[in-house]
């Protein structure tokens, strides 16, 4: 890797200010997409701003109505241990080895967009509210296609709110290689409907399943969705799985994310 | 009763203590005072003509103390290849020229193009990333019956064609198996591909170059599996330096699986740098060049028939197989497809005629050469497959097909070249059978059909052949290399003993096993006994460690030097008891005179040889060290049977393996726990050749799968608690120990079980699939199930 600085703040107020002033700066959370990045000298920034000693950024807090909060950077170990909420500490806990998961944040996961990552079906689907230093961001104008979100220049995910729900299940197809989501489908279940998130399959990264939506607002059940098409137009085709078999995987695990919910 | 010591037991590993608590010393730990680092440039493209290398504003930068390209190397050999195959016209295999750094052309990614060496290892990138290169991109040459058609691009321009030779086995065969196979009552065919492998050890290359101006010597530090044949290969082919000025050592080395057998550009450029720019030069290869710079495994494409009449006895076999050499001939890379694959045709079967014809292709991409099994897999794969193919064809059986036409006398001498010196395959098949309640299967199927999933049974044979030799055979054969093994066996004069082997070891557990032989034959202690290999001073010529030769070989050249020791210490202790040395016996530590209750302990002969006080120095030396080098007669034979039950998810294509059984006959063995483990370690691989490992290009060329991102590694979730048994024993017939060899067996049997198991599977819900091609990824799989 290039040289750089690093720095270490404790507030967000300051890692906003390093982040805005002059010298061409990156936030650096666990570091586990950003670090090969660098290793690879595929970036080279002057400074890297880590967040991970900002102490109001941690933790998993959940309270009496249902909603739970977590901080921008909170690993995915923790979550794992602490998330009292349907389909997420499953998740958490299957992202990577615990290597990864004691490093990797879910700030840091959400702010990348990798197309195949789990956390952006669960935040799209929970219809999470993403709380930044300077506003909050709802899950359906967050994420804006793959590697890319709302997030301006600077602006850094401080917390993940998630609103109660009724019931909710993650499932993950993983690539055999990097076990990443082949395919993943987050189902959730809430007062005012179902909604059905999609990760790994798209080009256009997470997208939200609209049709097994509504199907599933008339009939929460597998079958509600055996007969329904995927639109396979967008569907990423690699090594690891064609397009038609993405979009087959995509309804295959949407029944069994409502079975088991 | 198990035993607690000797040959036989299974005593713990003792190098185990230095490598579980990060006290082993590999290659990448050496620092030689002074060293700077190697960086190489490598080639982005698959193909392409050098205009220019432009490295002058590199040199200039910080830290930079030299720059290297291919100019540099054009006064030296290129890199030798040691095998030479002869076509079946009788003409030599073409064999192109193999520069240490890229000349006139790059041919594969990862192809090095330059060299930097600097202070630091990202100074030496940086300046890298200084060089100007003009390189006009040529089509790639990927396909390999493309690259034979007429006019297409070839990899070396000054060769007629990219087909490096065309290799009939047995030639003579040729029209009677055309017979045979026209005749025949039922002919089944199968077209099938033997994917592409990176062995991925877990230790990366490594190279140390170092050059001391003052006595002329050059050392190599390299993580290599023969560091003999890396002294012979690097000193009197590529640079010019005699064997006594250039030592050699491979220390730790973190497994190799055959990519550790060559001799590779890097250890050449290191040497050769030190020297030039008056520094040590390391290089440390990180993952994402070890997947293009690595010898490649397999990659063959190839179609079998086998001819039966109507009762299932097989009549003849003809194979078709073209098998990619890569851009440059590798170390051994052509005796792989031929002289490690043809000979291994006829498997555990009395088939009377066999017809192989094997065409060596150079394309765009990394070298292939041997990897765990190394021709072996490949012939098994397709003879395994093509079997159980027949039985469904013929409606017999799959286990009884293959009984009916197991080999039954020995020794058996079959129609490709070799003879069989022994084995039981009946019995082995008998063994896997009791063991994985066959006749439970259909039970077993139906719960797990109950549970929504395929159940599938996948049973088969191997055959292979180990310690390949004798070096006068195997010269014949186009081997330019002896394939002997040596041994220096050094008593101490308190008694201790040091070997000295021309084995490696990098995993196998030598260290351990090699002294259980030694104790035994003597009757002192295994911790009395101590291995030393790995260094070109301190060793005898050996040839290394690869083939699963080690025991078979290596053992042997051991057990050779040791008797010459102990009848020297006979007539020593002859000496000592005023007895005649014919009725010396040596048990237990103890030298005694026969009908006699005199005796003598081995430590006061040994101190004998050393302080020759009272010893009969005219009739023989004193001291106590004996050298032998070893030559088998003949290849050894493991054979045995694996099973392999796996269930299919019918909606996503996923293959999970729910047992693996194997029976192996490895003859003798040392050491039963370490044979378990080889045969662990072997079954991971097979199966992750069947499942996972899949080495893909593009079509331009470029590497899809150079990372673990894309490159699926076997896990331990993904295989099996293995149930393996080596209680079926026919000991080799002709060396010392009765030993075979079990390093590569598991990678070797593994793969067509997996895919039987998998066909079943489907077959037994009505899919018409008879086969899919490694590995058998769920989207593959997915894909056969709904119609290709």
């Amino acid at each position: 890797m290039y040289e750089f600085d690093l720095e270490r703040p404790t507030r967000v107020e300051d890692a906003v200010k390093l982040l805005s002033d002059s010298v061409e700066s990156q936030p650096l959370g666990g570091g586990q997409t950003l670090i090969p990045t660098l290793k690879q000298r595929l970036a080279s920034p002057e400074r890297l701003v880590s967040l991970t000693g900002i102490d109001s950024m941690k933790g998993v807090f959940t309270d009496r109505g249902g909603t739970l909060r977590i901080g921008g950077a909170t690993t995915h170990a923790e979550v794992a241990a602490k998330a009292a909420y349907p389909g997420l500490s499953e998740l958490a806990a299957n992202i990577g080895d615990p290597a990864v998961r004691n490093r990797g944040t879910i700030g840091g996961s959400l702010a990348n967009n990798d197309p195949a990552a789990c956390y952006p079906a669960a935040v799209l689907a929970l219809n999470a509210t993403i709380g930044t230093n300077a506003r909050e961001i709802a899950a359906d104008d967050f994420f804006q296609g793959m590697f890319t979100t709302a997030l301006e220049e600077g602006e850094i995910i401080t917390n993940v709110t998630f609103p109660a729900v009724r019931t909710a299940n993650y499932q993950k197809f993983l690539q055999p290689a990097s076990r990443f989501a082949l395919v993943g489908v987050f189902v959730a279940k809430h007062d005012d409907g179902v909604r059905v998130a999609v990760t790994g399959a798209s080009n256009d990264g997470v997208f939200r399943w609209s049709a097994a939506e509504e199907a599933l607002n008339g009939d929460f059940s597998p079958d509600a969705v055996a007969g329904l098409d995927v639109p396979d137009g967008d569907m990423i085709s690699d090594l690891h799985g064609s397009g038609a078999y993405r979009a087959h995987l995509v309804k295959v695990l949407t029944g069994r994310a409502v079975a088991a919910a | 009763m198990p035993k607690d010591g000797g040959i036989g037991a299974s005593s713990k590993r003792r190098e185990d203590v230095r490598f579980l608590t990060g006290k082993g010393r590999y290659t990448d730990d050496i620092n030689v005072n002074g060293q700077a680092y190697a960086y190489f440039l490598r080639s982005d493209v698959a193909h392409g003509k050098i205009n220019s290398v432009d490295t002058s504003a590199a040199s200039a930068m910080e830290g930079v103390v030299g720059i290297l390209t291919g100019a540099d190397f054009e006064g030296v050999g290129g890199l030798p290849c040691g095998w030479q195959v002869t076509d079946r016209h009788g003409q030599p295999m073409q064999e192109p020229a193999h520069p240490v750094l890229a000349q006139g052309k790059v041919r594969h990614v990862g192809d090095p193009i330059a060299m930097v060496v600097a202070e630091s290892l990202e100074q030496a990138r940086s300046a890298a990333e200084a060089i100007e290169l003009d390189i006009e991109e040529l089509p790639a040459v990927m396909d390999m019956k493309a690259a034979l058609a007429d006019g297409a691009t070839k990899v070396h321009d000054d060769l007629t064609s990219n087909l490096c030779y065309d290799w009939g086995f047995v030639e003579e065969n040729r029209e009677a198996v055309d017979e045979a196979i026209k005749g025949a009552h039922h002919v089944t065919t199968l077209e099938l591909v033997n994917n592409r492998l990176v062995a991925n050890p877990m230790e990366p290359r490594v190279a140390v170059g170092d050059y001391n101006a003052a006595t002329d010597d050059s050392t190599l530090y390299t993580t290599s599996q023969n560091p003999h044949v890396i002294r012979l290969l690097m000193g009197a082919f590529v640079l010019g330096i005699p064997e006594h000025k250039l030592r050699v050592i491979a220390p730790d080395v973190g497994g190799g699986f055959g990519s550790k057998i060559y001799h590779y550009a890097e250890e050449a450029a290191c040497t050769f740098a030190a020297k030039q720019l008056g520094r040590p030069v390391k290089w440390t290869s990180s993952r994402s060049e070890a997947f293009m710079s690595d010898a490649h495994g397999r990659d063959h494409v190839t179609k079998i028939e086998l001819a039966m009449d109507a009762e299932g006895n097989f009549l003849a076999i003809r194979t078709d197989t073209h098998a990619n050499m890569g851009a440059y001939l590798s170390t051994f890379a052509p005796s792989i497809p031929t002289w490690l694959h043809g000979t291994l045709m006829a498997g555990n079967y009395k088939t009377p005629l066999i017809y192989v014809n094997v065409k060596a292709v150079f394309t765009n991409t990394v070298p292939v050469d041997a990897y765990r099994g190394a021709g072996r897999p490949e012939a098994t794969f397709q003879l395994e497959r093509v079997i159980d193919k027949a039985a469904r064809e013929m409606g017999i059986d799959p286990v009884e097909l293959r009984r009916k036409n197991f080999i039954t006398e020995f020794p058996y001498a079959t129609p490709v070249a070799v003879e069989y010196d022994t084995g039981d395959y009946h019995a082995t098949m008998d063994k896997l059978e009791e063991i994985i309640d066959r006749p439970g299967f259909a039970a077993r199927r139906a719960e797990s059909e109950a549970n929504g999933k395929l159940r599938g049974l996948g049973i088969n044979c191997y055959i292979e052949a180990c310690g390949i030799a004798p070096s006068n055979l195997v010269g014949q054969l186009g081997a330019r290399a002896g394939l002997y093994e040596s041994a220096t066996v050094r008593v101490n004069a308190t008694g201790g003993v040091v070997v000295m082997t021309g084995s490696h070891s990098h995993g196998q557990g030598h260290e351990t096993s090699f002294p259980q032989v030694i104790a035994d034959m003597i009757g002192i202690d295994e911790s009395q006994v101590e291995i030393v290999h790995g260094d070109t001073a301190n060793a005898p010529m050996g040839m290394g460690t690869y083939g699963s030769r080690s025991i078979a070989v290596g053992g042997s050249a051991m057990v050779r030097a040791a008797e010459k020791v102990i009848n020297k210490a006979k007539k020593i202790a002859a000496h000592l008891m005023e007895a005649s040395e014919g009725d010396i016996e040596l048990k237990d530590g103890q030298f005694t005179v026969a009908g006699t209750d005199k005796s003598v302990a081995w430590g006061d002969v040994t101190l004998a040889a050393y302080v020759p006080h009272n010893y009969p120095l005219e009739e023989i030396e004193p001291g106590l060290e004996e050298t032998a080098f070893y030559d088998p007669a003949n290849f050894t034979y493991p054979a045995g049977a694996y099973a392999c039950e796996v269930e299919v998810d019918p909606e996503t294509g996923k293959v999970e393996i729910q047992s693996f059984a194997a029976t192996d006959d490895f003859g003798n063995i040392i050491n039963p726990m370490i044979v378990d483990g080889q045969v662990h370690g072997g079954l991971a691989q097979g199966i992750g050749q069947a499942l996972l490992e899949n080495c893909a290009y593009d079509e331009n060329g470029q590497l899809l799968s150079g990372s673990y991102m894309d490159y699926a590694m076997p896990r331990a979730d993904d295989v099996p608690f293995y149930q393996v048994d080596h209680s079926c024993q026919t000991p080799c017939t002709h060396n010392p120990l009765g030993v075979k060899g079990c390093g590569e067996a598991g990678a070797i049997g593994s793969p067509p079980s997996v895919v039987n198991a998998v066909v079943d599977a489907l077959q037994s819900a009505g899919h018409d699939v008879t086969h899919i091609d490694m590995p058998l990824t769920p989207a593959r799989v997915w894909s056969a199930m709904n119609g290709g």
